[in-house]
């Protein structure tokens, strides 16, 4: 599965890639692994916390997990969807539908403790 | 073998992040041991990570973010040499010096770290009503963090818990979003600052509820409402609100010390006059953990500071 990486210059890194209301469907439905998407902003604290997690993660558990962020700011449609009325949080989809929420920052040990169970 | 260090830091808002930034240019090689990832308690960055504007701190003249200047302190402790670790303290024991702190599992035969002499700048985490459905609601539509969840209630009509400064900063940051915020207090006169309870007071968009207790958080599976208690009557209502922000206070984050050093009845870390020091020699403590008074972001740094140059001192008299 190819993503667009390229970003308008947010904290981003390549382990973690960019979804938008356009590609949102497109790229959970289509993944061969679960995918954890992070909701966030650019004027969140929390978010940013967990940012360097999120980061060790994905590397961590390459291959087994997909980590992505959608920005609520720019993509109302999918956050409206999920009814995420709190950021960060943290939805996992398996097959394209949602098994998991986490909202609020947390620590690394309590993350993987909650998704370990569906990888 | 546990590392050995001439300094430990534990907590890393500006009252730990000052001090890392003095005792790295005293060369003292200080470990800051900064926390874990957490929306309400002692996490990296402290208090002002759930904050926006923070207009009071000197040298900003146009105000800064919350988030930003954590980051600047940060980048700035690291510079001279300060290493931050991302963990959370288990459990301390202060019983001998060096002092012993652990980073995960609290039972494990070794500390991690000893410490020749150790800051305490866990600082304090916000209360919460304590109310029935509130923790079940919390992230649909109960919060305790404006900034971060404000922008999910435009145009909605939602509540404030509390008297002080924070609920206030917190209502009017809220009326960018929400076409009514009312602010419910459970006595009749506010806390906050004279200038802030102005702001709030000609602010068309805020309300006041007085002499109001919050009991009960309703809702399915967001929140539709509150049951709120007159404290004069005792007769009990319900509210139409679709968001809740709890702002009542703060506790400190000083469970780790309990027992091992002298805590006021309150909790919160006793110093001695005028200084850092602890009822523990080689202990000292800084910002909010030990100040139920001011707990500004400013005097939490210049406790920082004071801390590290306690520290120095100390360890300097310890080498004579």
């Amino acid at each position: 599965m190819s993503l667009d990486l390229s970003d308008k210059g947010d904290i981003m890194s390549e382990k973690i890639a960019t979804l938008s209301d356009a590609t949102f469907d497109e790229h959970v439905k289509a993944s061969d692994v679960p995918v954890l998407v992070d909701f966030w902003a650019e004027w969140c604290g929390p978010c940013k916390m967990i940012t360097p997690v999120l980061e060790e993660i994905a590397e961590e558990q390459a291959g087994k997990i997909e980590i992505m962020k959608l920005n609520i700011d720019d993509n109302l449609e999918i956050t409206r969807r999920f009814d995420v009325m709190s950021i960060p949080t943290l939805i996992l989809f398996k097959d394209g539908e949602p098994v998991s929420r986490l909202i609020g920052a947390k620590p690394k040990g309590q993350l993987l403790e909650e998704i370990s169970p569906y990888l | 073998m546990p590392e050995r260090r001439k300094v430990v830091i534990v907590g890393s808002g500006p009252a730990g992040l000052t001090a890392a930034i003095y005792a790295a240019r005293a060369q003292l090689e200080p470990l800051v041991i900064e926390g874990e990832p957490s929306s309400n308690s002692d996490q990296p960055g402290g208090q002002l990570m759930l904050t926006t504007e923070v207009e009071n701190y000197p040298g900003f003249v146009d105000g800064v973010m919350g988030p930003e200047l954590m980051g600047i302190m940060r980048a700035q402790a690291v510079r001279f040499g300060a290493e931050l670790r991302t963990a959370k303290v288990s459990r301390l024991e202060l019983s001998s010096q060096p002092f012993s702190a652990w980073i995960g599992d609290p039972d494990a035969d070794e500390p991690t770290v000893l410490a020749d002499s150790l800051i305490i700048a866990t600082g304090a985490r916000s209360l919460m009503l304590g109310c029935p459905n509130e923790e079940r609601l919390l992230g649909y539509g109960v919060s305790t963090c404006a900034t971060c969840d404000g922008f999910f209630f435009r145009e909605h009509e939602i509540g404030v818990v509390g008297g002080g400064d924070t609920a206030l900063e917190e209502a009017l940051f809220l009326t960018r979003f929400a076409t009514k915020v009312i602010v419910i207090h459970r006595r009749d006169e506010l806390r906050a600052s004279k200038f802030m309870q102005e702001r709030a007071f000609n602010n068309p968009k805020i309300e006041f509820l007085w002499n109001t207790v919050v009991v009960d958080v309703l809702g399915d599976t967001k929140v539709s409402g509150i049951r709120v208690e007159d404290t004069v009557t005792g007769e009990t209502s319900e509210l139409p609100i679709t968001g809740l922000f709890v702002a009542i206070g703060h506790e400190p984050n000083s469970s780790l010390l309990k027992g091992q050093l002298e805590l006021r009845e309150n909790g919160y870390v006793q110093t001695v006059g005028g200084t850092s020091k602890t009822s523990v020699d080689g202990v000292f403590a800084c910002g909010d953990v030990q100040d139920d008074s001011y707990r500004q972001a400013i005097t939490s740094a210049g406790s920082g500071c004071m801390a590290a140059i306690d520290a120095e001192r100390w360890l300097e008299e310890l080498g004579e």
